[in-house]
């Protein structure tokens, strides 16, 4: 596995919403086995970029390839293809309110991998307990759960099918700080043993400095900048001087230079 | 993969060569090869993955199951080779399934326990209704006094999408019930020359029973199940509990109207119904049966009295009642998920159904009683 090769390319983006030009001409490409965030303020199109990757909604013009296929003109056996490899945790889990838990996780096993009963049935307590769930959670359903075990069970679902790529759309938001914490170290945990990919869109800024690689900033249109935080924080932008600069952000930074000194 | 298999088994080396890709797509391939490989009965062997391609999680879990099935045989896995990511993978997933001390057993209740569950259920069911028929009653009277609190723009949408957009599917029903029950009567009629008596027959008919029930049965279907549904949404969204916190009770903001809105609608759409009914009727008799527009008209009024009529206005409000208070009850019981929405409207829609058939029927014993 060779680990500089591009997963995701994009290129030439643009896409309108409303009428409105959401992005314009937006270049992005994301490399195999890093974290990636993806940031910027509200309506920057976060969300639509993900969405956009992840063929739910159709951009104006521009190219997205994900593995080396293009998704915008995918067919749908490519398209397939391409699903199999990659999960996603949606910003409000999108569990299927009518199966238990452990029915949700063998959902993408049962349809995708032609295995046996039993097979699937461990494979996806393996996955609940990886996610870091007790097994008792494992025949509940979503609306019994706490929010942050429903964020674990969508994760669990995420990572059924062990994809080389990760989804995670806002994957903190709404958790309590300690909660959110113990989210972020079980990302980094999962990202070091499968060798993931992981795409995030968030706000929060202590799992921007603590989990990712590079961080992508969307503005006007465009990404003003790809780089790790550090970098990232000290470049001229006005836009990103603002977004970073205030109070909570000089916090983030701040707890998170105190921890590696 | 062609000219050496995935799984071997070396017996001079004692090793289980493992080579290709270890992952979820090719689980069920390793599996069916894993089971016709021969592997020794006794002593130790080891586990050879330098050759793995590619692994997950999924691989992992199957060569900790090989190594567990071996060991309670008595042969030791003695040593691994695997890259190093590998081997990290693999420590992990054995410490996971460590953790896996299998599921709690879930236990099936016996008959007795399932029937005393339902049982239970369906008194607190009724025991909810009855509370919500309490709460609503206090909150009407609550408004009787505080005029300022009713709701004139939410009961206006009410009576516009429960009545006014009614109208032509109500219309269309009743004349075609109107068309068949003439029909029907009409080819007897025929058979003893009695083909005026039709205007009796079908006045009384279509005035006392079919218009009301048609139109209640026709209505629980199209609002009673809105009702549950929208009430059912704003609950899993959480609307319910934000108005609660407001100061403002569901029941003043979103039952009330509701209730009285179809209160006010269903009797007119009842009338529109007995009209329309009826014109079905006459054009069936005068195609058929050749009585003249003027007949048909000149006799109504003489057989068909003013009473039936009324009773069969006067049905409309009760069916209302159960239809509005029904559809609102099970758009307030939804529990937390997508499927209770789609269960409790069906549950509006039936019950509805079945209740208004139980009051006519209910209402035809007591007018017999009472000779109307």
């Amino acid at each position: 596995m060779t680990h500089d090769d591009t997963i995701i390319e994009i290129k030439d983006l643009t896409t309108k919403m409303g009428g409105a030009l959401v992005h314009k001409g937006l270049n992005l490409s994301i490399k195999r086995g890093e974290v990636l965030g993806i940031v910027g303020g509200s309506g920057t199109g976060k969300t639509t970029l993900m969405r956009e990757i992840l063929h739910l909604t159709k951009p104006v013009s521009g190219s997205i390839r994900v593995f080396g296929y293009e998704i915008t003109t995918a067919t749908p056996k490519v398209l397939l293809e391409i699903q199999k490899r990659w999960g996603v945790l949606f910003q409000s889990n999108a569990l299927f309110s009518s199966l238990t838990l452990l029915e949700n996780v063998m959902f993408p096993l049962k349809e995708h991998a032609h295995l046996s009963a039993n097979t699937v049935r461990d494979l996806a307590l393996l996955k609940i307990l990886m996610a870091g769930l007790p097994l008792d959670s494992a025949s509940k359903y979503p609306a019994e759960l706490s929010g942050g075990m429903q964020k674990r069970g969508g994760l669990a679902r995420a990572i059924a099918l062990d994809p080389e790529l990760l989804f995670l759309d806002e994957p903190t938001a709404g958790l309590d700080p300690n909660t959110a914490t113990g989210f972020d170290e079980l990302i980094l945990n999962l990202q070091s043993t499968m060798g993931l990919t992981i795409v995030m869109v968030t706000h929060d800024l202590d799992s921007l400095w603590k989990v990712t690689n590079r961080v992508a900033f969307l503005g006007d249109g465009a990404v003003l900048g790809v780089e790790h935080m550090s970098t990232l924080v000290k470049n001229p932008n006005p836009l990103i001087q603002e977004f970073f600069g205030g109070q909570r952000g000089r916090a983030a930074e701040q707890g998170y230079s105190d921890e590696n000194t | 993969m062609t000219a050496k298999s995935v799984i071997h088994y070396d017996s001079n080396t004692r090793q289980l060569v493992l080579r290709g890709d270890w992952e979820v797509s090719n689980l069920s391939h390793l599996q069916s090869i894993l089971a016709i490989t021969s592997l020794p009965e006794t002593g130790d062997i080891s586990f050879n993955g330098e050759s793995i391609v590619k692994m997950d999680s999924a691989g992992a879990w199957l060569i900790l199951q090989l190594q567990n099935r071996l060991d309670q045989k008595g042969i030791r896995v003695q040593q691994f080779h695997f890259s190093e990511e590998a081997s990290k993978l693999i420590a992990i997933v054995n410490k996971k399934l460590a953790e896996n001390s299998g599921m709690p057993a879930v236990k099936k209740p016996s008959l007795f326990a399932i029937i005393g569950y339902n049982s239970v259920t369906q008194l607190n069911e009724l025991r909810n209704f009855l509370a919500f028929i309490g709460q609503l009653t206090y909150e009407a009277i609550r408004l009787v006094f505080h005029p300022s609190h009713w709701r004139w723009n939410s009961l206006s949408s009410v009576i516009y999408r429960t009545g006014f957009q009614g109208l032509p599917i109500i219309a269309l029903l009743s004349f075609l019930i109107g068309v068949v029950l003439t029909y029907q009567m009409g080819l007897q009629l025929r058979n003893y020359g009695a083909n005026i008596f039709i205007v009796d027959l079908l006045g009384l008919s279509v005035l006392r029973e079919f218009a009301p029930l048609i139109t209640a049965i026709m209505v629980s279907g199209r609002t009673g199940s809105a009702y549950t549904a929208s009430i059912g949404m704003m609950k899993l969204n959480q609307e319910i509990d934000a108005l609660n916190t407001m100061g403002v009770t569901p029941a003043e903001l979103l039952i009330i109207p509701r209730i009285i809105g179809l209160f006010i609608t269903l009797p007119l759409l009842t009338v529109w119904s007995d009209i329309f009914g009826v014109l079905g009727g006459m054009v069936m008799s005068n195609n058929m049966l050749g009585i003249s527009w003027y007949d048909f008209l000149h006799r109504f009024p003489q057989t068909v009295p003013l009473r039936s009529f009324i009773i069969g206005i006067g049905k409309a409000p009760i069916f209302a009642l159960l239809i509005a208070s029904i559809g609102c009850f099970q758009g307030i019981q939804v529990k937390n998920s997508a499927e209770s929405v789609g269960q409790n409207t069906t549950r509006s829609v039936v019950l509805a159904i079945f209740f208004i058939i139980v009051a006519d029927a209910i209402f035809s014993v007591i007018f017999s009683k009472m000779k109307l």
